[in-house]
């Protein structure tokens, strides 16, 4: 018998990685996150998570190319935003956010691998641009799971009722404003206040790092980040502990765990060379302790990467490996 | 065992790929004769230089072992009637490279017993230098791994270079293959002789042969059989592909870095294949030309997979007729190896000198042919052996900034696909290489 022969450019094997593989695996990972928010802060949670994917998915399907939401690409920014909201924001906030993100963060761009910043980061600078009063009411733990903790569903451009529900000030506004402590196995477990998906810093490390062990991000970057905050961080602390918090205060607050793990290692918008991923993580931790202390804002984590995303193409230009046997390290234009 | 990668010695390179080895098909199996198909196919150019000059006329009878056609011009090699048989054509016919190229035809004689005619055996050890750089050449030796470059030419360097070590490439790092792995185990001797050959021709003292790791026996029968008299050492290397790329081999052996453009000369070394060497021994032993080669038919898509000893220029189709046929599933035909071999279209393409593997890949194993944007995940820079940027590189190919790639040392690319086996988005980066490769070359003629 005769088969049909194909003929295929070599190398005629792959690996078993494919991209939507990577992707739809972060997804997978991003599951018990999601759980623990939803476990932590109720209905809404799962609610604002599903608002925030519906707009970057809906959007994705209505612009971007014929089935380019099987690769999975879409549903990651919606949910990595949806884990930077707080529980009690209403719902077309997060749809907005999501469409947003993906449609002037990445699809102007020219779709998938085009964009220069991380979609679902800049999906919640709008966000926080648009609505700062919802963006920073948080409420507190407590009620029935089923009790929405805020004004979820109410209509596009009404004013929330913010004033109506119990909220509470995150542990990096407490610190930065009231000089109060918060406890830090609290923050470890993810009993405070916070965004949705920055409160559980053991859980977000633990599921972060399943994915640096399949290499579907580069640990340089988180590694990189943790070490500059926490260097930073204890040096700080050491010259006025009354002033400044510790080191692992400053990692497991606020976004850090979430924005090192998940921001910051998009694969899209970080360097290609592992130079410049040392680079970029040193980078996001100087400007997070920076903007966090000396800012005017109380959380940097997200400023700090879009930044750091901007330089990108200077850090794969600067970095690039030496060519085996030539002498110079030459740089891509 | 001791087969472990020597830590000082290195035997490693940094970068590479694992992929599966997919060697248990063929590795225990011993290297049996194919039977004489009824007709071979010898193409002009089976070497890396000019074409060889037809000799024969149609009609004529050749008998095993005769030229056919004469090297032409230095960088070229003779080639040699693989099986007496009477000459049908010079005509173009189906080349593994994939075009059309000149080739003798010749019909195999039936009830043969493809005796060679009795020929001159010379005693190697009386010969100078040259006389046995000449007898390879005019044996028609070229380079049995893949790239057949003729042997003659890498045994005499310039006047000027100063070699001091043979490698014997011993790796076989492509998936599959077994070729030069049973002829390490079953004619581990031949490898010394024609390692001792190059090394007297060179005026060498050290001769290193480079083994990985995944095949202890053949390390085992290289050491049982190592002369004395001579400096030759087996060194264990690990199994990562492309280990026996040459520079990746000179790197992962003697800690050298060959310079971007230069060969392996440059750094004082010279590379051959086991089976080249495996070879020249037995133009010596026997004073048979090269007229057959060992080589693996493997694959999902073959029945029985084995080691086979067959006449240059047997076709594809004769091959995988006396390993059982194709199986239901066969997809892809792939002469060399399946990371950097050539599909082929046609089975009656014949079998070459530099053809080490013949692998049927099966309809679940060809790799997809949908490509997703660039992700730029980075695992091409951690792949590429020669740390090249094929994520930038590749952008560039896209739109066809060729000069730029240039620039950026696209001529140390090897086409080795290791960043395209590991591209999640499946983008076809060596193959968009060739193109630009391709393009940088002809570029004065089409400026002229």
């Amino acid at each position: 018998m005769t088969p049909r022969l194909l003929v295929t450019a070599s190398p005629h094997l792959g690996s078993a990685d494919s991209t939507p593989r990577i992707m739809w695996t972060v997804v997978g990972s991003l599951v018990p996150i999601i759980a623990a928010a939803t476990w932590f802060f109720g209905v809404s949670a799962l609610l604002v998570i599903a608002a925030a994917t519906a707009g970057a998915v809906v959007t994705e399907r209505v612009f971007g190319r014929h089935g380019v939401l099987a690769d999975g690409s879409a549903a990651i920014t919606g949910l990595l935003l949806g884990l930077t909201l707080p529980a009690g924001l209403p719902l077309w906030m997060a749809f907005v956010g999501g469409a947003f993100g993906i449609g002037c963060g990445k699809l102007v761009f020219g779709g998938l691998g085009q964009n220069v910043f991380n979609p679902a980061l800049l999906g919640r600078a709008f966000v926080q641009a648009a609505f700062p009063a919802a963006m920073t009411t948080w409420p507190v733990h407590g009620g029935s799971w089923w009790q929405l903790k805020g004004d979820n569903l109410a209509w596009p451009l009404t004013s929330p009722r913010a004033a109506e529900f119990v909220t509470g000030a995150s542990p990096l506004g407490k610190m930065k404003f009231e000089h109060a402590d918060t406890s830090l196995w609290s923050l470890v477990i993810g009993s405070t206040e916070g965004s949705l998906g920055e409160t559980a810093g053991l859980l977000i490390l633990l599921c972060g790092g399943y994915l640096a062990l399949r290499n579907y991000l580069n640990w340089r970057i988180p590694v990189s980040i943790f070490a500059t905050v926490g260097v930073l961080a204890a040096a700080l602390h050491q010259l006025d502990p009354a002033r400044y918090p510790g080191a692992l205060f400053m990692l497991f607050s606020g976004g850090l765990m979430l924005g090192a793990m998940y921001m910051a290692t998009d694969l899209v918008t970080s360097p290609v060379t592992n130079l410049g991923c040392w680079a970029f993580g040193a980078g996001i931790g100087v400007l997070v302790v920076v903007i966090r202390i000396w800012g005017g804002l109380v959380e940097g984590v997200m400023y700090a990467i879009l930044l750091m995303n901007a330089l990108v193409p200077y850090l794969n230009a600067w970095t690039q490996p030496r060519v085996m046997g030539t002498r110079a390290v030459e740089r891509a234009s | 065992m001791g087969v472990r990668p020597g830590r000082n010695g290195h035997g490693r390179f940094r970068h590479g790929v694992h992929p599966p080895e997919l060697k248990e098909l063929t590795a225990k199996t011993p290297i049996r004769r194919a039977p004489f198909p009824d007709e071979v196919v010898l193409p002009l150019r089976q070497h890396t230089g000019k074409p060889a000059r037809a000799i024969v006329a149609p009609g004529a009878r050749v008998e095993r072992g005769d030229t056919v056609a004469e090297a032409d011009g230095f960088v070229s090699s003779p080639v040699h009637a693989s099986a007496t048989g009477i000459v049908e054509a010079i005509e173009l016919w189906p080349h593994p490279d994939g075009s059309w190229a000149p080739a003798v035809r010749i019909a195999v004689e039936r009830y043969s017993v493809q005796a060679a005619r009795p020929r001159l055996v010379p005693e190697w050890e009386s010969l100078s230098p040259a006389e046995l750089i000449e007898a390879i050449r005019q044996a028609g030796v070229v380079g049995l791994g893949g790239a057949a470059f003729p042997t003659h030419v890498k045994l005499s360097p310039p006047k000027d270079a100063r070699i001091d070590t043979v490698l014997i490439n011993g790796c076989e790092c492509e998936p599959y293959l077994t070729t030069d792995h049973r002829t390490m185990v079953e004619y581990p001797e031949r490898v010394h002789l024609g390692l001792r050959i190059m090394m007297r021709v060179l005026g060498v003292t050290r001769g290193v042969i480079g083994v990985e790791t995944n095949k202890p026996d053949a390390i085992e029968a290289l050491r049982a059989t190592k002369p004395t008299d001579i400096d030759v050492t087996v060194q264990p290397l690990e199994v990562k592909y492309p280990q026996g790329a040459e520079k990746m081999l000179i790197a992962s052996v003697l800690g050298r870095e060959v310079p971007s453009g230069k060969l392996p000369l440059h750094v004082g070394v010279v590379v051959q294949n086991v089976a080249s060497a495996a070879t020249i021994a037995e133009v010596f032993e026997t004073g048979l030309p090269l007229v057959e080669r060992i080589v693996t038919v493997t694959g999902r898509g073959v029945r029985q997979p084995a080691n086979l000893i067959v006449p240059v220029g047997t076709k594809v189709r004769d091959l995988v007729a006396a390993c059982g046929g194709f199986t239901d599933d066969a997809r892809e035909i792939v002469f060399g190896g399946p990371m950097m071999g050539v599909a082929q279209a046609n089975l009656d393409t014949p079998l070459v000198k530099g053809t080490s593997g013949i692998v049927v890949l099966s309809e679940d194993e060809v790799r997809g042919q949908r490509s997703y944007p660039c992700i730029r995940c980075g695992h091409c820079l951690d792949a590429c052996p020669v740390f090249l940027n094929p994520q930038h590189l590749g952008q560039l190919a896209l739109k066809g900034r060729y000069e730029e790639m240039e620039a950026m040392h696209l001529a140390d690319c090897m086409l080795c696909g290791c960043c395209g086996y590991t591209c999640p988005s499946n983008i076809p980066l060596p193959q968009l290489f060739a193109l630009a490769k391709t393009a940088l070359r002809q570029r004065p003629a089409v400026k002229a």
